[in-house]
């Protein structure tokens, strides 16, 4: 048995019948195509799957794509402003070396959007190191992550994102 | 000129826009049409015999397209997984390599060993099909305890391997070892466990196999650090595939850290499979398949003994070493507590006269196999550890003791007594940067502040060693090595005047694809954008080796160099002739050819394009085209070196170790992009901290089940576990390869766990706690330490 489930997906209309059980993650990824989301557990620790789901950040592996009904959900792809202009954290990453393999970095990069405006654009290592508690990187050792947030921070406050 | 860049330029990543923009295409994100769906049911137990399987309604459920189980592989001759290095013993005699079937037969070693495979069009049904799959189990003692694999009474787990042994291999001149010990001054013994590790690259093993049934083509995606070695495998030893009917392809591949170079049952049976219904079939380990089936790592207990003269000068080692192989001997395991281990143990040191024996022993738990560094940490972190344990032991400063035993920079080539000639270095001016970038002389003060406000500081140094860039080929084919360790490069202009450089190496997140693009930009002249790097296709790039021990640039890179090479003096004929010159007059400069003492000059992109549009050509001296390979193997293993120095403060009331502090100082030859070395060092450091402070695969020894099967029992490094660090470089280049470059992958990982215990230890000291103290140092087993009665 399937179940309807409509949502608006990186500013546009998205609709599609699913599983009771399908996740979040799995209609974005399978559904939709929009494979930047990662899965990297089983047990909603690694934040791969981070998503923006009504102005919050959300593991979409812990969400059910039911439960995302009529949601306004952002995803890895809905950041970049166009292909040639990235987002200032996505730039940021960048610029810091904040990415090796790419797993990780959808969810670091949401994750660490949604930690800035939490922390109204004020960050320092300390905050972005403990703010990060929900995602896990194994390449990077997370020196040059932090080190791309705290920039990223001051870009975004900057260009007012 | 638009974008040239120079080898040693901090260039950003070219592959990092679509990583960073969600449109990076790992094996999971493949949608391949009327796919299907497999998902492998696991032994539940350590040590099993199967009596019975009745997969009927299984066959039945939802959306099920088959049902195989060991019968049926073993029916269709499906060849067991193998190991592609042969060790033999002390005697001679090669290791016991006992069968590996893809799908278990009559007996299941290890919990999450496979038992079945079910294919269904979902990959929800096929796991709703595989819970009803019935299995008739006996379950059998085992052995999960390495302290007690090799002793009499322990479960057997092959039977054709009697007392678990895999073999007893032994490396240097016992005799010169025990007259050293016999005139010693000193001699300080140690035991150390080097704990078992799962090396959780982030992106899970995952396989996507299509079988063309007009072609009788096979396709696999995997995600893979040596595809072509994995399509070798598959073709010679296990499937019969001949090698040009297979194709494999290791597209973006989320980390592997070793763990995604071996050739394991999941993959096999997906391509094989493909081709028995006919139809793709995708597979994605969910993580705690992750933590049960991919290799672990290290897992070593060993006593070593090193004896001293009355200066403290190191005169010989003794170290007697159980090597955890699992369940079953995976890819490359029986290489890395031998030839990746042995060898190391002179360290940085003159030590003269050095012996290892290492016995290798099978245990009901999943196979272990090589995991950033590979057989180097454990040496490095024995070696290192002894050492500084011996400076407390006479009372000489563990700094002054390494440097009163470091080879001189003038001995180079160094011949260690443990088979490796070391060839460049140069340690004392590592250390003492090391020392300067910790402030190690204002230690004793913060030590004291510390001492004042109830905390226990403590430093601690590890000097490493590694062998890496593997490998001559000859060498490591003497040693057992079932392939050769060159590389392969191809360097492919299009008449438009760009490149692709194909290489048989892979990234995996060490950004290859701009750090080999540096290097054909520097050397041809050619801008960054007209620069493509491809690998990871078969059917792309020329055979290759893949990625691991720290090679890809010390040896594809040098693949690279030398194809550049063919290109300048292909170029130069057709150069020579366009501007009616002497070939021997023409000299490459900044992407052009020149006349040399004129201004007479042909840029590389046209001579290329004349190589493609040869209407003025010298076509009876030179073919058209521009596209050459090359295949390096290199005249020796390379040595990069280095001294960490990690400073923690302890809380004796919570035994939380914190890291205050850490330095890593490195030689590792010439540097491409110092910014993705730094990034290699800071993710080894943080490996390296894991495993001393945080990580372990816990075995239940009664049950054998895993106890650290997910993130909410494994100890992953987070952001907040680590501190920032701060890195020095000293540069000897390497004397034998075009770059002069040694590697840089892993020399975090295996010298970290060394500058972390010594610091622990250094800070358990001031309580006498010492001795009590082994990897991961949790809070729990620090605290006991110290209360310790």
């Amino acid at each position: 048995m399937t179940i309807s489930v409509s949502m608006t997906v990186n500013g546009k209309a998205a609709s599609g019948n699913v599983e009771a059980r399908t996740l979040l993650v799995q209609f974005l990824r399978e559904h939709m195509g929009l494979t930047g989301t990662h899965v990297g557990c089983d047990t909603s620790q690694c934040g791969a799957c981070v998503v923006d789901v009504d102005g919050a950040s959300a593991k979409s592996c812990t969400i059910l794509a039911v439960q995302a009904e009529g949601a306004k959900v952002t995803t890895i792809e809905g950041l970049a402003e166009s292909a040639e202009k990235l987002h200032p954290m996505q730039e940021a990453f960048r610029e810091h070396h904040g990415l090796q393999c790419g797993f990780c970095t959808p969810g670091m990069v949401m994750s660490a959007i949604d930690l800035v405006k939490r922390n109204n654009y004020q960050v320092t290592e300390d905050i972005v190191r403990h703010g990060l508690e929900g995602n896990i990187c194994r390449c990077t050792g997370y020196h040059n992550i932090v080190k791309a947030i705290v920039a990223g921070a001051a870009s975004m406050k900057a260009a007012g994102v | 000129m638009s974008n040239v860049s120079k080898i040693g330029d901090r260039v950003h990543r070219k592959e990092d826009r679509r990583f960073l923009t969600g449109t990076g295409r790992y094996v999971d994100d493949l949608q391949l049409s009327r796919c299907t769906h497999a998902h492998f049911l696991r032994s539940p137990h350590a040590h099993a015999r199967i009596k019975g399987i009745d997969t009927s309604k299984a066959a039945a459920s939802a959306g099920v397209v088959a049902v195989f189980t060991g019968k049926d592989t073993a029916d269709a001759k499906v060849g067991g997984l193998i190991c592609g290095w042969v060790v033999k013993d002390k005697h001679g005699v090669p290791h016991k390599a006992p069968g590996h079937p893809a799908i278990a037969l009559d007996t299941v070693r290890h919990v999450g060993d496979t038992v079945a495979m079910v294919i269904a069009d979902t990959a929800a049904n096929a796991r709703d099909a595989a819970d009803k799959i019935e299995v008739d189990y006996e379950v059998l003692p085992a052995i999960v305890d390495l302290t007690k694999a090799l002793s009499a009474g322990a479960p057997q787990v092959h039977s054709d391997v009697p007392g678990n042994l895999c073999y007893d291999w032994e490396l240097g001149d016992k005799a010169a070892v025990d007259a050293a010990f016999a005139k010693a001054a000193h001699v300080t013994k140690i035991d150390v466990v080097n704990n078992r590790l799962i090396p959780n690259a982030m992106e899970p093993r995952a396989a996507a196999a299509e079988y063309d049934r007009g072609t009788g083509n096979y396709t696999l995606h995997t995600t893979s650090q040596n595809p072509h070695v994995t399509r070798l495998v598959l073709s010679a030893f296990v499937l019969g595939i001949p090698e040009h009917k297979l194709r494999v392809i290791a597209p973006d591949v989320g980390g592997g850290f070793g763990s995604k170079i071996f050739i394991y049952a999941e993959e096999t049976l997906c391509v094989w499979a493909a081709g028995k219904v006919g139809r793709s079939i995708k597979w994605t380990a969910d993580r705690s398949e992750s933590f049960m089936t991919d290799a672990h790592g290290r897992d070593h207990v060993t006593h070593a003994e090193i004896a001293m003269d009355k200066d403290g000068k190191f005169t010989g080692f003794r170290i007697d070493t159980i090597a955890n192989m699992g369940a079953y001997l995976s890819t490359f395991a029986t290489a890395v507590p031998t030839y990746l281990y042995g060898t190391l143990l002179a360290g940085q040191y003159t030590t003269p006269a050095i012996h290892v024996n290492v016995r290798a022993a099978f245990t009901h738990t999943t196979p272990v196999d090589a995991y950033r560094g590979a057989g180097r940490p454990e040496a490095t972190y024995l070696v290192e550890s002894i050492v500084s344990k011996a400076a407390r032991e006479i009372g000489v400063d563990p700094a002054e003791l390494r440097k009163r035993n470091f080879i001189a920079p003038t001995a180079f080539p160094y011949q260690t007594p443990v088979a490796l000639t070391y060839d460049s270095g140069n340690y004392v001016p590592i250390i003492d940067e090391a020392m300067k970038l910790s402030d190690y002389a204002g230690f004793g003060a913060r030590q004291s502040a510390a001492k004042a406000k109830g905390k226990l500081r403590g430093i601690g140094i590890s000097s490493y060693i590694e062998a890496c860039g593997l490998a001559p080929s000859a060498v490591v084919g003497s040693l057992g090595a079932g392939v050769g360790q060159w590389e392969s490069a191809q360097l492919r202009f299009n008449p438009t005047g760009n490149v692709q450089v194909l290489t048989g190496s892979h990234s995996h997140g060490q950004g290859h694809e701009t750090t080999f693009a540096q290097i054909v930009s520097d050397k041809l002249g050619v801008p960054m954008d007209q620069i493509e790097v491809v690998h990871g296709d078969t059917s792309q790039v020329p055979f290759g080796m893949g990625t691991y021990g720290s090679r890809s640039l010390a040896v594809g890179g040098s693949a690279i160099m030398k194809a550049a090479d063919k290109i300048i003096a292909k170029g130069k004929k057709i150069a020579a002739h366009l501007m009616e010159a002497a070939e021997a007059d023409i000299v490459f400069e900044n992407g052009t050819f020149k006349v040399s003492g004129t201004d007479k000059n042909v840029p590389l992109a046209q001579a290329v394009f004349a190589a493609y549009v040869p209407h003025n050509y010298p076509i009876d001296k030179v073919e058209p085209g521009m596209d050459e390979n090359a295949f390096y193997d290199p005249s020796n293993f390379t040595y990069p070196s280095g001294t960490q120095i990690c400073e923690v403060e302890i809380d004796p009331d919570t035994g939380v170790v914190e890291i205050v502090h850490f330095v890593a100082v490195d030689d590792f030859g010439n540097i491409v992009n110092p910014m993705v070395v730094e990034g290699q060092v800071h993710g080894g450091i943080a490996q390296g901290v894991g495993q001393a402070l945080m990580e372990a695969a816990a075995y239940d020894n009664a049950t054998g089940q895993l106890l650290s099967g997910s993130y909410m029992d494994y100890t992953m490094p987070r952001a907040d576990d680590l501190p920032s660090f701060t890195l020095g470089y000293k540069t000897t280049p390497c004397p034998h390869n075009p770059l002069g470059v040694k590697g840089c992958g892993e020399a975090g990982a295996i010298a970290a766990p060394a500058a972390v215990m010594n610091a622990v230890r250094d800070a358990l000291a001031q309580v006498g706690a010492q001795d009590r103290i082994e990897m991961p140092a949790t809070p729990q087993r620090v605290w006991a330490a110290i209360n310790a009665r």
